[in-house]
């Protein structure tokens, strides 16, 4: 059986055809467009505070992620943010868009699969994973701000 | 009013972090998944040592768009509910705190999925 010089055989084919990230220009560019989301993220923040000085900080910091959240999801429908996170890489990744992006394109490329089994369940492929953490993780933290 | 060094702040901070991520998917070819999750749990855990609070009051929206700002206002909610509410404060202070993005992803991504088809699908046909 030569089945793990074959497997072995097979890893280095795969190796060498996988197409390979060059460090530097990808770091590069991942620091670039997450920087540029953020400064984006920092004018709606400024955008909402000048229109609408009576709302908190913490509202005004949700007001800004939800509309970062919709442009992406408008971004991804209309294919532009495919080409972003082409380019990007993790600097698409790591910004709220991101996480809006996991949710909204899962749920536009499974859509042929109906409404309920196509987007509703599709949605949550790699989003579920981040909720599921995140509700876990709130309640033990809740569990540490209440009893520290 | 509009102050350049916020933006700049805003750039380079978060910058910085997804040049930290980019780091990862290079060297462990992590998955989008678990980078997410990674991050998110990296934010709670600044939220509940209190670095995130003088983090964001430094780096402003550097802080709150990467997906760390995201953990810690889930894990900030949790606590004050927590201590504002009692044990039931526990439970729903996270989600209260973060319903606005979750909910505003949900809604959009149901909607465009509606509107929009995939577009790799529609040029195999």
């Amino acid at each position: 059986m030569d089945k793990d010089k074959r497997n072995i055989n097979y890893n280095i084919y795969v190796e060498s055809k996988v197409p390979k990230t060059r460090a530097w220009p990808s770091l590069i560019k991942a620091f670039i467009l997450g920087g540029t989301i953020c400064a984006i993220g920092q004018g709606f923040f400024d955008m909402y505070t000048y229109f609408f000085p009576n709302l908190s900080e913490s509202e005004v910091s949700t007001c800004m992620l939800m509309s970062i959240i919709f442009i992406t999801c408008l971004l991804t429908g209309i294919g532009v943010y495919d080409v972003i996170g082409a380019w990007g890489g993790a600097g698409s990744v790591i910004p709220i868009t991101g996480f809006s992006n996991s949710i909204s394109s899962p749920a536009i490329e499974f859509k042929k699969e109906g409404i309920i089994y196509g987007i509703c369940v599709k949605m949550f492929t790699i989003a579920g994973p981040v909720i599921v953490c995140g509700v876990v993780g709130s309640i033990v933290c809740g569990f540490i701000g209440y009893f520290v | 009013m509009i102050n350049i060094w916020d933006y700049v702040i805003s750039f380079l901070v978060g910058g910085f972090i997804c040049f930290l991520a980019q780091i990862l998917v290079i060297r462990t070819k992590i998955t989008t998944a678990r980078i997410l999750v990674l991050f998110l749990i990296i934010g709670m855990i600044l939220e509940v040592f209190n670095i995130y609070a003088p983090f964001k009051e430094f780096a402003k929206a550097g802080a709150t768009v990467p997906i760390i700002g995201f953990g810690a206002s889930l894990a900030r909610g949790a606590m004050l509910a927590a201590k504002e509410d009692g044990i039931i404060g526990i439970f729903t202070g996270g989600l209260t705190a973060s319903a606005g993005g979750i909910a505003m992803a949900i809604f959009a991504s149901f909607i465009f999925a509606l509107i929009f088809s995939s577009k790799t699908k529609r040029g195999g046909h």
